[in-house]
C-alpha cells in the first residue's frame, strides 16, 4: 500500500519523459513482457491490418502463376478471373457483415438464388416492369435477412443452426417457387441482364457486375469504417456483453446486420443474372460456403469483431487466382479444389496466431 | 425468513458511520429486492451515496455486492424496491437508463471492446457526428475530435501512460485497460460513477494508480461507489464502508470508526455492525 513509486513526490526533479520515477525490478519486468521480436512485430503489424496478409498472398500467387505460365497475365485471363469473382465477391460483403458479428451465415447462396429467381420469375412470367422485379428481388433478400436475423435476436439460437435451417427453406421455397425450372437471359429485359454485359478499358474486358460489386465494398467498407453504426458492429461482435454494458442495443445491430445482409444478397442476385445470363435453382448453391472461404482467407476472424471487407475482396480474388492458375498451368480441377482447402485452413491458422496479440 | 425482521432492524438501526446526514443523497437506494430463481441475490437493501464521498462496498462472495451494484446502473431490475436520484424516484430498465442519468459503471470484467482502439473505447455507444450534412444525414463519425477529447480526458485524470488513443485496447497492459474504463466512465458520469472491483486483477503498481484515479475523482467532485475485495484499498480511498452480508446490508462504517479487522468480522458474521 505504501508504494513510493505511485505518489510522484517529485516530478520537477524529473523532467524526462518518464513519468514515474523506475523502479528497477517492477520497470525490467515489464520490459522483458513486452519485448518484441521480428516474429512478435509481423503479427503486431498483421493484428493491425487484418487485410495486409491476403493482400501479399494475393500479389504472391499472381507473380508465381505468372512466371509458370506467363499467359495468366493476359489481360483477357485476369479479366475473365474479376468476372468469375464478381458473384462470390458481392455475397462475400454480406457474410463478412455477418462474420464480423461473430456469426455465420449458410444460406447466403439459397438466399441469392431466392432473389434472383423472384426477379427473373416476375420480369418474364409475370410481365413486371423490371425496375420493379428489381424491388422485389430486394424484398425477397430483406425478407430472408429479416427470418434469419429474428430468429437470431429473438429465439436467441446460434446463427450456425438458424442458417442451417434457412438454408433448407430457402432452398425448398426457391424450387417450389421455380418449379425446378431456369429463366433463360433471352427472356428477361435488358436491365435485368445487363451486369454481365462489359465495357473496354485498355483492352481489358470488365463486366458491369464487377463495378457494381466494387462500389458496394467501398460503400460497405466506408459505412463500417466510418460510422457508429459500424464501430458497433465490430463491438458487438468482439465482446457482445461488453457492447451491452457500453450502451450498444446489441439485438438491434445484430438485426440490422441480417437486414443489410440480405440486401446486398439481392444486388448479389443481379450480379448472378448478368453473369450466368439468366438464373436457374442451383446457381448460387456454391456460394454459401464459397462467400465463407473469400471471408476466412480475406483475414476475418471467425471469432469476430477483427477484419476488413476489403480483405474478403482480396480473399475471393486469391481464390480465384489460385482456381485460375492451376487451371492455365494445366492442372487437373481437383488440385484446385485441394488448393482452396489448404488455403482456408492456413488463413484460419493465422488467424489463430495473430490473436494470440490479445491476452 | 424469519431472521428476516432482526437482520434488517440492525441494518437501519445503525448509523454508526455518519451522525445524522441531513443532506440529500446523490444516490440513493431504499430495500432492494432482487432473486434469481430461489436464490436471493438481494433482500432488502438500502444504500445512500452522498456527494463528493467515495463509498465502498464490501462483502463476502455471493454477498449481494454484485446484484446490489447491477440494480444501481440498470444492469439488472430489482424486483422490489425503490431508487432515488437527487431525491427523485427513478427506474432504469437497461443500462443506458442508468447512464443517460449520469451514473457511469465500470463492471468488473472490464466493459472494453478489445480489438476497438482507446479512443473508441472511450466514445463506445455515443460516437461524436460530424458537423453538417456529412454527420447528420450520411452519419459519418468525427474521429478526428473523439481523439482529441479522448486524449485530453485522459491528461485531465492524469493517465500519463496512454499516449497513444489509436491503439487497439488489447495490446494494452491489464492497468492501461482499467484506466481507459475508468476514464470513459470518469468522462460521461456527471453524477455517479461505479468501479466493480478495478483493482482485482491489477499487479501494486497498477492498483495504485487506479486508486489514484479514485481520488481524483472525489476531488472533481464526483461521488463514487467502488466494490473491493481489498481491505487496504478500500480502507484508502473510502469515505464510507457498506457491508453487504447474505444479501443484506450488515452496517455502514468509517474508516475511521472501525479497523480492518472489525470490517472483516461484520462481513463474515463474527461481529454485528
Amino acid at each position: 500500500m505504501s508504494n513510493p513509486t505511485t505518489s510522484n513526490p517529485n516530478p520537477q526533479t524529473k523532467p524526462t519523459a518518464q513519468t514515474s520515477p523506475p523502479t528497477s525490478e517492477l520497470d525490467l519486468a515489464q520490459e522483458f513482457l513486452h519485448r518484441t521480436t521480428p516474429l512478435t512485430r509481423i503479427r503486431g503489424l498483421l493484428h493491425r491490418y487484418p487485410a495486409l496478409s491476403p493482400a501479399v498472398v494475393l500479389v504472391l500467387s499472381i507473380i508465381v502463376f505468372g512466371i509458370i505460365n506467363p499467359r495468366f497475365l493476359n489481360p483477357g485471363n485476369l479479366s475473365l478471373i474479376t468476372q468469375q469473382v464478381a458473384v462470390v465477391g458481392t455475397i462475400g460483403i454480406a457474410q463478412t457483415l455477418i462474420i464480423l458479428t461473430s456469426g455465420i451465415d449458410l444460406s447466403v447462396g439459397a438466399a441469392t438464388t431466392l432473389a434472383g429467381l423472384v426477379i427473373a420469375q416476375t420480369a418474364s412470367a409475370n410481365h413486371v416492369p423490371w425496375p420493379l422485379a428489381l424491388l422485389l428481388g430486394l424484398l425477397t433478400g430483406l425478407a430472408t435477412g429479416l427470418l434469419n436475423g429474428l430468429l437470431v435476436t429473438r429465439l436467441k439460437l446460434p446463427p450456425f443452426i438458424v442458417t442451417l435451417g434457412t438454408l433448407s427453406i430457402f432452398t425448398a421455397v426457391l424450387l417450389l417457387y421455380s418449379n425446378s425450372a431456369s429463366v433463360q437471359g433471352q427472356n428477361l429485359p435488358g436491365p435485368i441482364t445487363a451486369l454481365g454485359n462489359t465495357f473496354n478499358v485498355g483492352g481489358v474486358q470488365i463486366t458491369w457486375g464487377v463495378v457494381v460489386m466494387v462500389v458496394l465494398y467501398a460503400i460497405v467498407a466506408t459505412i463500417l469504417g466510418r460510422t457508429a453504426w459500424g464501430r458497433h458492429v465490430y463491438a458487438v461482435g468482439d465482446d457482445a456483453e461488453a457492447a451491452r454494458l457500453a450502451g450498444i442495443r446489441v439485438q438491434r445491430v445484430l438485426l440490422s446486420v441480417y437486414l443489410a445482409a440480405g440486401a446486398i444478397l439481392a444486388v448479389g442476385a443481379w450480379v448472378l443474372i448478368g453473369r450466368v445470363d439468366g438464373i436457374g435453382p442451383n446457381d448460387g448453391t456454391a456460394t454459401n460456403l464459397e462467400s465463407i472461404t473469400a471471408v476466412v482467407i480475406g483475414g476475418t476472424s471467425l471469432f469476430g469483431g477483427r477484419g476488413t471487407v476489403w480483405g474478403t475482396l482480396l480473399g475471393a480474388l486469391i481464390v480465384g487466382v489460385f482456381e485460375e492458375g492451376l487451371a492455365v498451368a494445366g492442372l487437373d480441377v481437383l488440385y484446385q479444389v485441394l488448393a482452396v482447402g489448404i488455403l482456408v485452413i492456413v488463413a484460419v491458422s493465422v488467424d489463430q496466431w495473430i490473436r494470440k496479440v490479445r491476452k | 425468513m424469519d431472521s428476516e425482521g432482526t437482520e434488517v432492524t440492525i441494518a437501519t438501526d445503525n448509523p454508526a458511520a455518519t451522525p445524522t446526514e441531513t443532506r440529500t443523497p446523490v444516490l440513493e437506494a431504499r430495500r432492494l429486492v432482487k432473486t434469481f430463481g430461489r436464490v436471493v441475490g438481494l433482500d432488502g437493501v438500502s444504500l445512500q451515496l452522498y456527494p463528493g464521498e467515495v463509498l465502498a462496498i464490501i462483502g463476502d462472495n455471493g454477498a449481494g455486492k454484485s446484484t446490489l451494484i447491477k440494480c444501481l446502473t440498470g444492469a439488472e431490475i430489482p424486483d422490489e424496491g425503490e431508487l432515488f436520484l437527487d431525491g427523485q424516484p427513478i427506474h432504469f430498465r437497461r443500462p443506458q437508463d442508468a447512464r443517460a442519468a449520469g451514473i457511469e459503471t465500470v463492471y468488473q470484467n472490464l466493459a472494453v471492446s478489445p480489438a476497438l482502439d482507446v479512443a473508441s473505447n472511450l466514445f463506445l455507444g455515443r460516437e461524436v457526428r460530424r458537423s453538417g450534412v456529412l454527420g447528420s444525414v450520411f452519419r459519418i463519425m468525427d474521429t478526428k475530435k473523439m481523439r482529441k477529447q479522448a486524449r485530453d480526458e485522459l491528461t485531465t485524470l492524469g493517465i500519463t501512460t496512454l499516449q497513444d488513443v489509436t491503439v487497439p485496447v488489447e495490446n494494452l497492459s491489464g492497468g492501461q485497460r482499467q484506466a481507459v474504463a475508468v476514464a470513459r466512465a470518469a468522462a460521461f458520469g456527471s453524477k455517479v460513477v461505479v468501479l466493480d472491483e478495478p483493482t482485482a486483477a491489477l499487479g501494486v503498481r497498477e492498483s495504485a494508480q487506479v486508486l489514484e484515479l479514485v481520488k481524483n475523482l472525489r476531488d472533481r467532485g464526483i461521488p463514487v461507489i467502488l466494490i473491493s475485495h481489498n481491505m487496504p484499498h478500500v480502507f484508502e480511498v473510502a469515505d464510507r464502508i457498506h457491508i453487504q452480508r447474505l444479501g443484506k446490508r450488515a452496517a455502514t462504517i468509517t474508516p475511521a470508526s472501525h479497523s480492518m479487522t472489525d470490517a472483516v468480522a461484520i462481513m463474515t458474521g463474527a461481529k454485528v455492525g
